[in-house]
């Protein structure tokens, strides 16, 4: 926790405080404690099982905590504004809804009833329009969502996510099942709602490299404890080193990043395919 | 075949017909065919409980679809509702064998309850119907957004504080509703193909969730209109025609459906 | 004594086959239903018994025994849900709708033209709903034939059905062919349910099938585990639900005696709630 470094120039858009939660009697969240600014990008970084799940649930108030704070800045002035983009949403391509449905349940799908007024259904049409233009997505705008590509589908459900107009954006693991262009696609797009909208983003990933060129502060998890700051802060060894309990070497090759666990080992892929080397802490970020 | 005498099955059938296409427009959406099957089919021993105490059958249906509804709802595991659904089906069918093995219900009247007996329908038995269908379609109406956003993804109904145990408990009671105004009427076979068909085939039809709808209606009334023409004319029972021209539409709309995406997206 | 097992259980033949038939057939719709609910394919299993009714009473108006156009049609019905449901597993609910759909429209006109050429109606409703007690002992040596290919199937295909039920990618890239597993367990399927359907009825056939497996995988999570506690359960209801069947015929209403399949779904969904609540109790502690 060493550090953990607060900016004190503006109000957090989110901030955790000591936070612990429990999932089926197992700690799966250790005295958390982050804050996020308006307009920074924040990338959450660890392996399967680290707890990001979890974590951005914790924040959504969908996982109950078992101690500790989570304050949004919207829930003091009365409004929750956060726009979530869950992991591995299937959109059924045989489900007849157009993108554009899509977006538009993002502004009002928790309402009852059925729009019925010409001049709100114009205004709704602007906005969804808005949304749409927004992540870049009016080309496909009128076609059926389910048949979009992966990297289409993540841009409709980041519109969706963002026509509430929230001042944190939350997405978990938007990058997996993407390939390398989307990928980067994906990167600049959250980048640039960061920096034009002021929109806290708040995404998980299990390897920060994509990220790097964009994140102005990382959140790493490692067996339910995190440390947060710049990534010259916090991907060290001495730090991670001390979050896993034993000796990681980080290395930076090409401008790339690699978490290798203590020297005896190979690099293990840290995409979960073996838990086993989740739980030892051999981690490693290619 | 358009007598005085038949009017009142062509308004129920109609009514029936437009009920299935709204509620099984969702019905398809979710992947709940299951469901949608067994509320009806296990309301049926209702009915033969209902006649056993002398009861009307409506309300014998009615209690068995309510309490069918709020069964598998509550032994439904987060997206699993195979287990929950296939038991509660077997309990309501179980108590029904044993209903039937206690009334002295004539074979006939099984018959009617399950393949329906929309020929002999009464001018005074049409208002209860009208009445539960309009409650039906306002029901879905008012939950339209959230049950959409729902069938998309559960979890993105959350966030918005749309919860997935309440949108599905209020999904099972609409499908519940539905299938006590339609049972005795269409019988609970028929209703099923009525939820499942009409709704596959609109699927392919459109991009547009409003025009889906619209088509699923449009097909389901196709469907009973030629099954109680071809009924009225070869005497052959209804459920049969309706059952296998579901199936029929089905066919037709997925070849519809694919030859229009050919001719819309080769650019894409 | 005489007030559990009437005079007469252990000495009368109908019991004794009611007893030899629904033990095989409680363990084959065990073992062949443990997929069934780990595959998520109860809708599958329920469609095939109802429409394989259909092919029962096409056979009771042929004039042949039920069984055979039970399997006929339940094997007719599987492949179709195979070849509409292809493309993925969630228009597999739809395709099986379907095909329920249109089998229970068939199942209406034979019921009609049934009734309108012979009196039968009574005998496509034994159909439905069955009766272990007035299965004779001539069917024996085909119900163990049956339940023998159906066991045969599962365990031949036994690692290949765990791995495409727990993941199809990981079980593809190992060189499964997914079509020919979900095709040849589908033919298990349709012949444990037409064992079942013979012994409890059509539209109760479900309850052998998916409630002990249901209740079993609750209790254990390995699977050869399952296997035998789920085929445990399911012949301790059956006899349980005979027994009580037996004995209702001192019973009021009528001394016709009480259906012994809602006796077997009964003990079946204790069985499940009682499995439900340890369950429960497992994963809290």
């Amino acid at each position: 926790m060493s550090a953990h470094v607060l900016e004190e120039q503006e109000t957090p858009v989110l901030w955790l405080h000591n936070v612990s939660a429990d999932l089926a009697g197992r700690r799966v969240l250790d005295d958390v404690t982050f804050a996020v600014q308006p307009g920074e990008f924040t990338a959450l970084i660890g392996t399967n099982g680290a707890g990001k799940t979890t974590l951005l649930r914790v924040i959504l108030g969908l996982q109950p905590t078992s101690s500790g704070i989570v304050e949004l800045a919207g829930e003091r002035r009365g409004r929750r504004s956060v726009g979530y983009v869950p992991q591995k949403v299937l959109l059924d391509p045989d489900m007849p809804l157009r993108a554009r449905d899509v977006v538009a349940l993002g502004m009002d799908g928790h309402r009852l009833g059925i729009p019925l007024s010409p001049r709100a259904g114009r205004l709704r049409r602007d906005r969804v329009e808005a949304a749409l233009a927004s992540v870049d997505a009016i080309d496909f705008a009128d076609a059926r969502v389910g048949t979009l590509s992966g990297g289409e589908q993540q841009r409709v459900l980041i519109a969706h996510a963002l026509i509430g107009e929230p001042e944190l954006l939350l997405l978990d693991e938007p990058l997996a099942n993407l390939d390398l262009r989307s990928q980067h696609e994906v990167v600049a797009l959250l980048a640039r709602v960061a920096e034009e909208r002021r929109v806290a983003v708040v995404m998980s990933a299990h390897d920060m490299n994509p990220l790097l060129p964009v994140m102005h502060r990382i959140v790493y998890l490692a067996g339910g404890r995190a440390v947060s700051g710049t990534t010259d802060e916090v991907v060290r060894s001495e730090v991670l080193s001390a979050l896993y309990g034993h000796h990681v070497d980080v290395l930076r090759v090409h401008g790339r990043i690699l978490v290798v666990a203590g020297g005896e080992d190979e690099p293990v892929r840290p995409d979960g395919e073996e838990p086993g080397s989740v739980e030892s802490g051999i981690v490693s970020v290619p | 075949m358009f007598s005085s005498f038949m009017v009142n099955t062509w308004v129920a059938a109609s009514i029936v017909a437009v009920v299935g296409g709204v509620v099984g427009f969702f019905v398809v959406l979710r992947s709940s065919a299951f469901v949608a099957h067994a509320i009806p089919h296990g309301a049926f021993s209702g009915a033969a409980g209902a006649a056993l105490l002398g009861l009307n059958t409506v309300f014998g249906l009615g209690v068995f679809a309510l309490a069918g509804a709020l069964g598998i709802s509550a032994l439904g595991r987060k997206g699993r509702h195979d287990v929950a659904t296939a038991l509660g089906l077997v309990v309501m069918l179980g108590t029904g064998s044993l209903f039937l093995s206690w009334s002295a219900v004539y074979a006939p009247q099984i018959y009617a309850l399950l393949f329906g007996e929309v020929l002999g329908v009464s001018r005074a038995e049409l208002w209860p119907i009208a009445g539960l269908a309009v409650i039906c379609l306002v029901a879905i109406a008012l939950v339209y957004r959230p049950l959409m956003l729902n069938s998309i993804a559960p979890e993105l109904g959350e966030v918005r504080g749309v919860r997935d145990r309440l949108i599905e408990t209020a999904f099972l009671l609409v499908v519940a509703l539905a299938t006590s105004m339609t049972v005795p009427v269409v019988g609970a076979l028929l209703m099923f193909s009525l939820m499942v068909a009409p709704a596959g085939a609109a699927r392919s039809l459109s991009d547009r969730p409003s025009a889906a709808i619209a088509w699923s209606i449009a097909i389901a009334l196709v469907t009973v209109w030629a099954g109680i023409a071809l009924s009225y004319a070869l005497n052959w029972p209804l459920g049969f025609f309706v059952g296998t021209l579901g199936a029929a539409l089905y066919g037709l709309g997925r070849l519809v459906g694919t030859r229009r995406r050919r001719l819309v997206l080769p650019t894409a | 004594m005489n007030a559990l097992f009437a005079p007469g259980f252990f000495t009368n033949g109908i019991v004794h086959s009611a007893l030899i038939v629904g033990a095989v057939v409680a363990v084959v719709a065990a073992i062949v239903g443990t997929f069934t609910v780990l595959r998520a394919q109860s809708f599958a299993g329920h469609a095939l018994g109802e429409v394989g009714a259909t092919g029962g009473s096409a056979a009771i108006l042929a004039g042949t025994n039920p069984l055979w156009g039970f399997i006929g049609i339940a094997v007719v019905a599987a492949a179709a849900i195979e070849l509409l449901g292809v493309r993925q597993p969630r228009s597999r609910d739809l395709a099986t709708g379907l095909v329920l759909g249109a089998g229970l429209g068939l199942a209406a006109l034979f019921l009609y033209l049934g009734a309108t050429s012979q009196s039968t109606t009574g005998a496509s409703i034994t159909v439905l709903f069955g009766s272990l007690f007035v299965v004779s002992m001539q069917m024996v040596p085909s119900i163990v034939a049956l339940s023998i290919v159906a066991l045969a199937i599962v365990l031949v295909c036994y690692r290949w059905l765990l791995l495409t039920s727990l993941n199809p990618d990981l079980a593809a890239a190992r060189g499964v062919s997914l079509r020919l597993v979900s095709a040849l367990y589908l033919l298990a399927l349709a012949i444990a349910v037409s064992l079942s359907a013979e012994t409890i009825g059509a539209v109760l056939s479900t309850a052998l099938l998916v409630g002990p497996p249901a209740a079993a995988l609750r209790l254990t999570k390995r699977p050869t585990a399952a296997l035998v506690v789920a085929a445990g359960i399911g012949v301790l209801a059956t006899w349980l639900g005979i027994l009580l069947a037996y004995d209702s015929y001192t019973w009021p209403p009528s001394g016709r005696g009480w259906p012994v399949s809602f006796f077997i779904v009964v003990f079946v969904f204790c069985f499940y709630l009682l499995a439900q609540l340890h369950g429960r109790k497992l994963t809290r502690g």
